[in-house]
């Protein structure tokens, strides 16, 4: 047999501010009416989780829901359930208009933990990351440095960062640097 | 002399003294120095020569604004050129070097050019150099680049490290002197969230030299409470050492934080970038004292009034032991009041006024200083440093009335408020012909995108001189912009500050005012460009009226410095040549940044590994380990060879493709962009996307594709498979995959919103392995899971299945014209697919290829490539690709365009086949020649290659290209051009070259 590898095959970097690649993550993307009750349902019982609101996701451990768009969810599940997840939101979805995509694979999760994680963030992403706007459960689709990224605070000091596979080495390697380069100072709460 | 007093500075450490070297002399100052404060200490009076003549230049300021102490900081790794002394903290182990000069700062061989400066007037190298054109790329520019310059480039890569930092706040407020200081405490106590950012070390700007008093306080103290109250804010950063570097559009704006210049070593990044989002932006950037224009003004010695005075203040520090101040105004008397209060001697203060009778004036009197008014000065004396100064009346021509002796003039020519971040996003300027000053227009402030003014100057920025109205302003600026941004609490009153009455000043523009041409030819306007009151004359005399034109004619304000202590000077002057007023005359454009920043901190974290992200796919670890020759295909790297040991590269690319097509070939398809559209209404969509029907596509075949713009240019290709009844799987290039889908979705949210289709972009999922050859299936069939025969899955069709221990999709197409199978795997099981398929072809010679291989295969079967066969230009039927356009469909886009005259006509270049006669490769985007020339002399032409390989195949070059009327010359022989040599014959044939009927691909 082989082993399934995820981009960074779970490298982490400790420091003040630790990075971590999260190994494998299973994902889907669910493009449909988000006010759907059959959209709403499946999600629930993937997930455990209702349908966030704009800006915001939910999760704890492997499992979540983002708010991708008006018409699109991330739904976070372990990724040996991905295919059983895809099944379930086939059967729940019927012939309401909807994709499913596994896009696993396609993505890497870094975590970003420690006393200044959001200014380790606010280094690389043109973000309003004040406590007060930006807080647990706040969800942004944005850029770090030169490539697409999405992230959201899981807890406090605690960052999910969710990039494309391919560019996982250069975003792991701006938090690791940005990381490395110490705090700003300029957050006063959250630390 | 120049020399350190007994008196304690007040930003000195007496206690802590640090060595640094100036030109390799070991020199000692104290912690708390500038370099500028250190050397003067030092009586380094001399620090660098001027740009043009070389002439002999001191420090004449003690900020920003300093044109002339311009030094090479540090060695090796750590070197700096154009450093300014005035900004740089001296540190234990600091080197300088002095610029511009050769063989030594003391002894200038360029120095020659002061004496034949007649002869250097402004515009003499444009004049001189025009002619004969050739020479001035290879002979002239490069001599006067040789002599030109200041600082050097660095030769060593910069071991620091740098970076950005993103910030949203309510109110910016850039400036920490007091005006900044009350703005910030009165938007902060409104409630709005506040960045406060100070270019300086130090906190309070002018006031504290300037012996202001705040709510009765001195004003060190008020400032030093005030620092207390804000740090205490949890609503507020303050940060020093970091300028507010630029205003832009919608409230965005940098500032540049220098975090380890004052330190020999430390740790973390040495600058900052702070990119910041502010709803509004508070401008108390102060102001810089003009210089006059007077003869010799340029000598070493000849300082701004209110430096000298800060360096004795702030540095305990004289300029000289006999300072003769010069001055158009009240505030210059400050300086003669704190040097005789300082024991050091001011033999007389010539005030080019009629009268000076005010409160400091008075004072100075008082003192026992003699005071000389509607006095000036004709002509500064001395060399290397000033000697003294001969006496004229201002209203004069320069006749001298008597010689004074003194090492240091002290120079006063009023005023200009720091306009520049509240200009640099559009803010507009009064002349304000009381105080001779550009101010603020107040009612015509930068706009944000709700068409309301998003900037507010305050303070003395904002014209208010005076300390006393400048805090009030400040203090209603930090609350109108706290309010704006959305705060709503009432903060206290606006402090109350106390300052001496001033006079009105008299604008003086040249001194004495009817200076004769050899005066003039002398009196400095710009210290760093060397530009003079007689160059702007001429510029003026020659016809270059406009301001804008003026600059770039003589360099007045082009400098490092950019004119901060030059350009208003230099436009007064320009306006008197003019006979015009100055407001008419106007200002030169402010742009960003306020002073230079590091090329670093704008790179950021940019850099090596950093530099630019790379796409890896999950073989490019593989690639990387065995020594692939990468290409870069967008982000992406991909291997354009493999290379063994001791092979050339043309010798690695004719190895794989001789094996791919006679054993098996294996390629990392994986960058191939991979959209799955699903939906009810996808066929109708994809059917409006591609030229060709895809709606029709049986579920589980295939089909190649063609995308074009709406204005019916190719644009993308690929092969479609039919998914589901509702799903398709769209290939695009590897690098139309973002593209493509952002094309997509544009179409789908902007004009088609009411369809029932979802698109999502799965490129990264998959792994995506080419597997091709004659040994393909037996590989597939060793491996074993699924059926890949023909009768099962033949060409252009698709299958899930097993292959080994993977789960897999199979399509059955082929970019080479070898049996080929492209399998799909997920992206987290791709390299270890790719292991298995290397273990397992080993026996069947199994070999990687790369792109270059790739391409060179698709060539030999007169395949296309998009951005090779087409550039923007190129629609389907140049290429033959009629039979894709589909006339079954209503509409695809590009079908209307397709219609027009142009692209409907057949009298346009055509794909063809080309071979050289002699065998020889085309080379690339060689041009076919025709007959004649065109209008402008060229060589007509009747085609191009677009793409030229040597074939390993067939064992010559073979080559494609768009030709005039060409399908329709078969046979023909045409020449093309050829760089360096003589032009190339080649025959136009199809441009199949290798198994033209197919049967390799269907077996």
């Amino acid at each position: 047999m082989f082993d399934a590898v995820s981009a960074m095959n779970g490298k982490e970097v400790k420091g003040a501010v630790t990075v971590r690649e999260g190994g494998l993550r299973g994902m889907i993307t669910l493009r449909g009416d988000l006010s759907s009750k059959a959209l709403a349902k499946v999600c629930k019982d993937l997930t455990g989780f209702d349908v966030p609101k704009q800006g915001q996701a939910v999760s704890k451990g492997d499992t979540g829901l983002c708010w991708m768009s008006p018409d699109e969810l991330l739904i976070l599940v372990p990724h040996a359930t991905v295919s059983a997840a895809l099944d379930a939101i086939a059967q729940a979805m019927g012939s309401e208009h909807h994709l499913a995509a596994d896009v696993s694979d396609a993505r890497a999760q870094i975590a970003v933990e420690g006393p200044f994680a959001r200014e380790v963030i606010a280094k690389l992403a043109p973000v309003d990351l004040n406590a007060d706007t930006f807080g647990v459960g706040t969800f942004r689709r944005t850029r770090l440095g030169q490539v697409a990224a999405a992230f959201w605070m899981s807890a406090e000091n605690e960052f999910e960062v969710i990039c494309f596979r391919s560019v996982a080495e250069y975003t792991f390697g701006l938090l690791e640097a940005s990381a490395e380069a110490g705090p700003v100072g300029h957050f006063k709460t959250g630390e | 002399m120049s020399t350190r007093l007994a008196q304690a500075g007040r930003f000195i450490n007496k206690n802590k003294a640090v060595s640094f070297t100036f030109n390799g002399k070991n020199l000692r100052g104290f912690e708390g120095d500038t370099l500028a404060s250190a050397l003067l200490a030092n009586d380094q009076m001399l620090v660098g020569r001027s740009f043009k003549y070389h002439r002999p230049r001191g420090v004449i300021a003690s900020g920003a604004e300093e044109p002339n102490g311009l030094v090479n900081l540090g060695k090796g790794a750590d070197f700096e050129p154009n450093a300014r002394v005035t900004t740089t903290e001296l540190f234990d182990g600091l080197t300088a070097q002095s610029q511009n000069h050769w063989p030594s700062l003391e002894f200038d061989v360029g120095a020659i050019n002061t004496h034949l400066s007649r002869f250097l007037p402004a515009g003499f190298y444009y004049k001189m150099f025009i002619h004969p054109r050739p020479l001035w790329k290879h002979v002239y520019e490069p001599i006067i680049r040789q002599s030109a310059g200041l600082g050097k480039a660095p030769k060593e890569r910069d071991e620091d490290t740098y970076e950005h930092f993103n910030i949203h706040a309510d109110v910016l407020v850039i400036g920490g002197g007091i005006a900044g200081l009350a703005s910030a405490l009165a938007a902060a106590r409104a409630g709005a969230r506040v960045v406060l950012v100070e270019q300086t070390a130090q906190w309070g700007g002018r006031a504290v030299v300037d012996g202001v008093t705040v709510d009765g306080k001195p004003a060190e103290d008020w400032v030093n409470e005030t620092l207390e109250a804000l740090a205490s804010m949890d609503n507020v950063t303050v940060r020093n050492r970091c300028m507010g570097a630029g205003i832009y559009d919608h409230g965005y704006a940098l500032a540049y934080e220098r975090l380890r210049e004052h330190e020999a070593d430390g740790t973390g990044p040495r600058h900052r970038l702070w990119r910041i989002r502010a709803k509004q932006i508070v401008t108390a950037t102060g102001a810089i004292e003009r210089p006059l224009s007077f003869s010799a003004n340029d000598l070493p010695g000849v300082v701004l009034a209110s430096a000298v005075r800060d360096y004795v203040v702030n540095y305990g520090v004289s300029v000289g032991d006999r300072t003769v101040v010069v001055t158009n105004n009240d505030d210059a008397y400050r300086t003669a009041i704190t040097l005789v209060e300082a024991g050091l001697s001011v033999p007389v203060i010539l005030d080019a006024r009629p009268v000076a009778n005010g409160e400091l004036p008075q004072k100075a009197r008082a003192l026992g200083i003699r005071v000389e008014t509607g006095k000036g000065i004709a002509k500064a004396v001395g060399g290397k440093r000033v000697t003294g100064v001969k006496v004229c009346n201002q209203a004069g021509e320069g006749a001298v009335l008597e010689e004074i002796s003194c090492d240091c003039i002290a120079m006063s020519g009023g005023w200009s408020p720091v306009v520049h971040l509240w200009s640099h996003c559009g803010g507009k300027l009064n002349w304000d012909a009381d105080q001779a000053m550009f101010r603020p227009d107040a009612a015509r402030p930068p706009l944000g995108a709700d068409g309301q003014g998003f900037v507010i100057p305050a303070g003395v920025a904002n014209g208010f001189l005076r300390s006393a109205e400048g805090i009030t302003d400040a203090h209603d600026a930090g609350l109108a912009a706290a309010k704006a941004a959305g705060a709503d609490t009432t903060p206290g009153n606006a402090p109350a500050a106390v300052d001496a009455n001033e006079d009105a000043l008299s604008p003086v523009w040249l001194m004495p005012q009817g200076a004769s041409y050899d005066l003039r030819a002398k009196a400095w306007l710009d210290f760093q460009n060397d530009v003079k009151v007689t160059d702007v004359q001429l510029a003026a005399r020659e016809g270059f009226e406009s301001v804008e034109h003026a600059k770039r004619y003589t360099t007045l304000g082009m400098a490092t410095d950019q004119g901060k202590i030059s350009n208003i000077n230099g436009l007064a002057t320009l306006a008197n040549s003019l006979s015009a007023d100055i407001p008419d005359v106007g200002t030169t454009t402010f742009r960003p940044p306020y002073t230079p920043i590091s090329m670093a901190s704008i790179a950021g974290v940019a850099r090596d590994e950093l530099f630019q992200p790379i796409r890896k796919t999950p073989m490019s670890d593989w690639h990387n380990e065995i020594g692939a020759f990468d290409e870069p295909v967008g982000q992406w790297r991909r291997p354009y060879t493999y290379l063994r040991d001791g092979e050339s590269v043309k010798e690695a690319v004719k190895r794989e493709v001789k094996n791919a097509r006679t054993n098996c070939g294996l390629l990392d398809a994986s960058t191939l962009g991979k959209l799955i559209v699903s939906g009810p209404d996808a066929g109708k969509f994809l059917d409006m996307m591609y030229t060709n029907m895809m709606s029709t596509l049986p579920v589980g075949k295939c089909r190649y594709g063609l995308m074009c713009s709406e204005n019916g240019f190719l644009s993308d290709d690929g092969v479609v498979a039919r998914i589901d009844e509702q799903t398709w799987l769209c290939h695009t290039t590897t690098g139309g995959a973002e593209r493509i889908h952002a094309w997509m979705e544009d179409w789908l949210q902007c004009e088609w919103w009411d369809w029932k289709v979802y698109v999502a972009n799965v490129t990264e999922q998959y792994a995506q392995v080419a597997v091709i050859g004659p040994n393909a299936r037996k590989l597939l069939e060793k491996l074993g899971g699924m059926d890949v025969n023909k009768e099962t899955l033949p060409f252009m069709q698709w299958a899930d299945g097993r292959l080994g221990n993977f789960n897999v999709r199979v399509y059955r197409i082929s970019f080479s014209g070898e049996l080929s199978y492209e399998i799909a795997v997920p992206a987290s099981q791709g390299r270890a697919f790719w292991d298995a398929l290397l273990e397992a072809g080993e026996e069947f010679g199994i070999m990687p290829y790369g792109t270059e291989g790739l391409h060179i295969m698709r060539a030999e079967k007169g395949f296309i490539m998009i951005g090779d066969e087409t550039d923007g230009t190129v629609i389907p039927q140049d290429l033959n690709l009629q039979w894709a356009l589909s006339k079954k469909k209503d509409d695809y886009l590009g079908k209307r365009a397709h219609s027009r005259s142009h692209m409907a006509s057949d009298d346009r270049w055509k794909l063809v086949g080309l071979e050289t006669l002699d065998g020889s490769v085309l080379p690339e985007g060689a041009y076919a020649i025709a007959d004649g020339t065109n209008d402008n002399g060229q060589i007509n032409t009747q085609g191009r290659v677009t793409s030229t390989y040597y074939s390993p195949t067939l064992d010559k070059g073979i080559a494609m290209g768009l030709v005039h009327h060409g399908p329709d010359r078969m046979g023909e022989v045409i020449s093309f051009t050829n760089i360096g040599g003589e032009p190339v014959k080649a025959r136009i044939v199809d441009p199949v070259f290798y198994d033209k009927d197919g049967e390799k691909q269907n077996v």
